[in-house]
């Protein structure tokens, strides 16, 4: 027990600090509020870090800020739109619903649902075929068709 | 149109195709600035090298460069120099000092040359924030309404500024014109 709260200590502990300073949360539902902003959040300076596991300096001044945000008590949009006015869309790992994200949200769907109505055209049409295969047969198929039967049809038995 | 239709899937995977390939050719690192169009943003705050003399946005005079620098920024140092020439060269450019020590911003300013008309205290980052500043050094090209037209961010030097931002230069004061 003691060499798992030893353990804890050494290995652990540190890391969470480092990701979020002793920072004063007012209550709970700020602290929740924080982590939330933080992890949606993008660092602007690295590729593809939120800015809650950041180590770089910029990291370190926007938690800050959020922060203050929060404690101004201003909402998670509000704090988003105020990021993303100064460093651009690039900071949002959940992406804004604007006439230019429209491909990006509902692209997948258009696609699927033209993939859907593809595949149901092609069963129904091969379907038609099939069933409309089986009844068009010619005077001439008829006929042959007919020949064909009775020349193999089973004979009497003779024993 | 049948014929049509069989090549359909050709067609959309050309096209998908071009757009991937563009995308391979993109910088993900590239960061437009968000404040493309829009004014300086308001700030009333301390200059360097007079502290009781306070500096807002309105003392920035366009057409010029606004540079995001710092003595801890080690890029900055390199810049330095051609800030120098371009200065002499009469290119107008405001300082900005971004999360700085006071003393070790004058001193910078005293042994080396002093590129800037002005240069503006920002200790707490806070301009920096509002400019969208994620590391030293930046630049950002105002015109003579004080609107920014262009940032660029890294080390400008004799290159970088003959092949891409002179010309961006040279635009603020067309735009000055009409």
């Amino acid at each position: 027990m003691k060499w798992t709260a030893l353990l804890l200590y050494v290995f652990i502990l540190p890391g969470v600090l480092a990701a979020i300073d002793p920072q004063v949360f007012s209550n709970e539902q700020q602290r929740a509020q924080f982590e939330l902003l933080t992890q949606e959040l993008r660092c602007p300076k690295c590729q593809n870090q939120n800015i809650a596991d950041s180590d770089a300096p910029i990291a370190q001044d926007l938690r800050n800020e959020i922060l203050v945000l929060l404690k101004e008590g201003k909402t998670n949009p509000q704090i988003i739109d105020y990021l993303a006015a100064r460093y651009g869309d690039f900071v949002r790992y959940n992406p804004a619903h604007t006439p230019k994200t429209w491909l990006l949200w509902y692209g997948p769907f258009v696609a699927l649902s033209i993939g859907f109505v593809l595949l149901i055209t092609l069963v129904v049409r091969q379907r038609r075929r099939h069933a409309s295969a089986a009844y068009e047969l010619t005077g001439a198929e008829q006929s042959q068709l007919k020949a064909v039967l009775d020349h193999h049809s089973p004979k009497q038995r003779h024993d | 149109m049948k014929r049509f239709l069989l090549l359909l899937p050709l067609l959309l995977f050309v096209v998908l195709a071009l757009l991937l390939y563009r995308g391979l050719a993109l910088d993900p690192a590239r960061l437009p600035s968000a404040l493309i169009g829009q004014s300086l943003p308001a700030f009333r705050l301390p200059a360097v090298e007079n502290p009781q003399q306070l500096i807002t946005q309105a003392d920035f005079k366009g057409p010029a460069l606004v540079n995001v620098w710092a003595t801890w920024c080690v890029s900055c140092r390199i810049e330095h120099p051609v800030l120098t020439a371009l200065a002499a060269r009469g290119v107008v450019i405001y300082g900005v000092n971004y999360k700085d020590e006071r003393g070790a911003a004058q001193r910078w300013l005293a042994e080396f040359h002093n590129p800037y008309q002005l240069t503006v205290e920002d200790a707490q980052g806070t301009l920096g924030l509002d400019l969208g500043v994620y590391g030293a050094p930046e630049t950002f090209f105002i015109d003579a309404q004080g609107v920014i037209r262009y940032k660029f961010v890294g080390v400008i030097d004799a290159r970088v500024w003959e092949e891409q931002l002179s010309a961006q230069y040279q635009a603020l004061f067309s735009r000055a014109a009409p």
